[in-house]
């Protein structure tokens, strides 16, 4: 009988990634991120990748590690600013880099997912988001024409998942991984645990299995914070 | 005197009203939470999917899990929800957020914005800034009124790449604040920092603007 589960992330890699591939990974900055398929793509060493991701990760963490490699040729992200290596490498001219609007850039991996081909959003209307794409004057206001957007695999972290593939996130880890397992042909799923089906509440399920192909259970969490930002106890 | 961040924060509170969500963006606007006014309900909304923010964790309680839309370790709210990048810009772009603070590198006379890039030396990308101006019914813009140079921020046109065409209802400074009645009308003039004279904006700013 066919499963879902691999042993690990280089197992689950397996088959399903080349050179040259669109791949969606999940996360906010470094929050969510699918730490360890991110580590085993470095690893297999796949190039010339066209990467879609809200962010590009700090120099050596997350999607860091792939721009250190150079496996990169193209991302599709909201904001990049984190990332020191991703700018000089954007600058020397090295890597492409399209912008979206971060609002823009979710709802068209939801699109995609969902069938729908375009959509009209007034978000980049008169900015230079809208050069070079159709746009429509509607009572008054200007919208601009946004396309689905698909990948060949999506990376997405979760909280836990069943061998089914049902998954449910964590916080503000969900970000851009319900989407991202929509919208690829093959969805790879890293999960902190992995149970049996059953154990799931069928009612609190985020991504239903239908869309995650391949499972993992995931091991050695850097979760890295960013910011650490605190409120300090005053002395006793 | 010209208005320290903070105080340009607690002007910025003072558009709040009870039951708002909001959100508040990057920098100067993050600080607005200190200055909620007390018995009033807002709602805080965080673009990587969280509504009800709460404060910055105590010492030793960050949870990596739990962040801001500047990468900030926050904490939770007993009315708090989380939900996906799609269903927060869904609120954002579908007109249900209250109002909207953010930084501002220009704003235009005709209340143009740009906030996100100086080609050539600062490309890092708009994030949600452009969903925030096209979807959330009122925009509060707060920022120095002039650069690092002296330059004027508050100008007729705006240089940098644009966020937003005629987006911007309120605009508050270290000097003054300008509001508009509405999105076809020009700013006024509300309120001059301490010991600002309307003499010193005047020569601080080549946007026009009623007085």
């Amino acid at each position: 009988m066919k499963t879902k589960v691999y042993a690990n992330a280089r197992a689950a890699l397996d088959g399903v990634v080349r050179d040259g591939m669109t791949l969606m990974c999940g996360g906010f900055g470094l929050c969510g991120i699918p730490e360890n398929l991110i580590l085993a793509l470095a690893e297999l060493g796949v190039r010339d990748l066209t990467v879609v991701s809200n962010n590009a990760g700090v120099d050596e963490l997350g999607l860091g590690k792939l721009l250190k490699t150079r496996q990169v040729r193209k991302m599709i992200s909201s904001y990049v600013g984190e990332n020191k290596e991703f700018e000089r490498q954007y600058l020397s001219g090295e890597l492409q880099l399209e912008f979206n609007p971060q609002g823009t850039l979710a709802e068209r991996i939801r699109a995609g997912g969902a069938g729908i081909w375009g959509f009209y959003t007034k978000t980049g209307a008169g900015t230079v988001v809208a050069e070079g794409k159709e746009q429509r004057v509607v009572d008054g206001e200007t919208y601009v024409l946004e396309t689905g957007l698909t990948a060949d695999v999506s990376l997405v972290k979760a909280w836990k998942g069943d061998k089914e593939g049902n998954l449910i996130y964590r916080k503000t880890a969900r970000n851009f991984n319900p989407m991202m397992a929509t919208a690829g042909r093959v969805t790879i799923a890293e999960v902190e645990h992995l149970v049996e089906v059953g154990e799931l509440d069928p009612d609190c399920i985020h991504t239903p299995g239908i869309f995650v192909q391949r499972i993992v259970q995931g091991s050695n969490y850097l979760k890295s914070i960013e910011q650490r930002t605190v409120r300090k106890r005053s002395a006793a | 005197m010209p208005w320290n961040r903070d105080q340009m924060a607690a002007r910025a509170a003072q558009e709040l009203k009870d039951g708002f969500y909001v959100n508040l963006g990057i920098g100067i606007p993050t600080l607005v939470a200190n200055y909620i006014p007390e018995g009033m309900k807002v709602v805080l909304q965080s673009e990587n999917g969280m509504l009800g923010m709460g404060p910055f964790p105590w010492e030793g309680e960050e949870d990596p899990d739990l962040i801001n839309a500047g990468k900030q370790t926050i904490t939770e709210l007993p009315m708090s929800s989380y939900f996906s990048s799609a269903d927060s810009f869904a609120m954002i772009r579908g007109g249900h957020i209250d109002l909207s603070i953010l930084g501002g590198m220009e704003v235009a006379e005709n209340g143009d914005l740009a906030n996100w890039m100086v080609p050539g030396k600062m490309v890092k990308g708009m994030g949600g800034a452009m969903d925030l101006v096209a979807g959330v019914k009122r925009v509060v813009v707060v920022m120095e009124h002039t650069s690092k140079n002296g330059e004027p921020k508050f100008k007729p046109r705006c240089e940098l790449p644009l966020t937003g065409v005629n987006v911007v209802d309120v605009l508050i400074t270290d000097l003054a604040v300008f509001e508009r009645s509405d999105r076809r009308s020009p700013f006024k003039l509300k309120e001059l920092a301490p010991g600002v004279t309307r003499q010193e904006l005047r020569e601080k700013t080549t946007a026009s603007y009623l007085e």
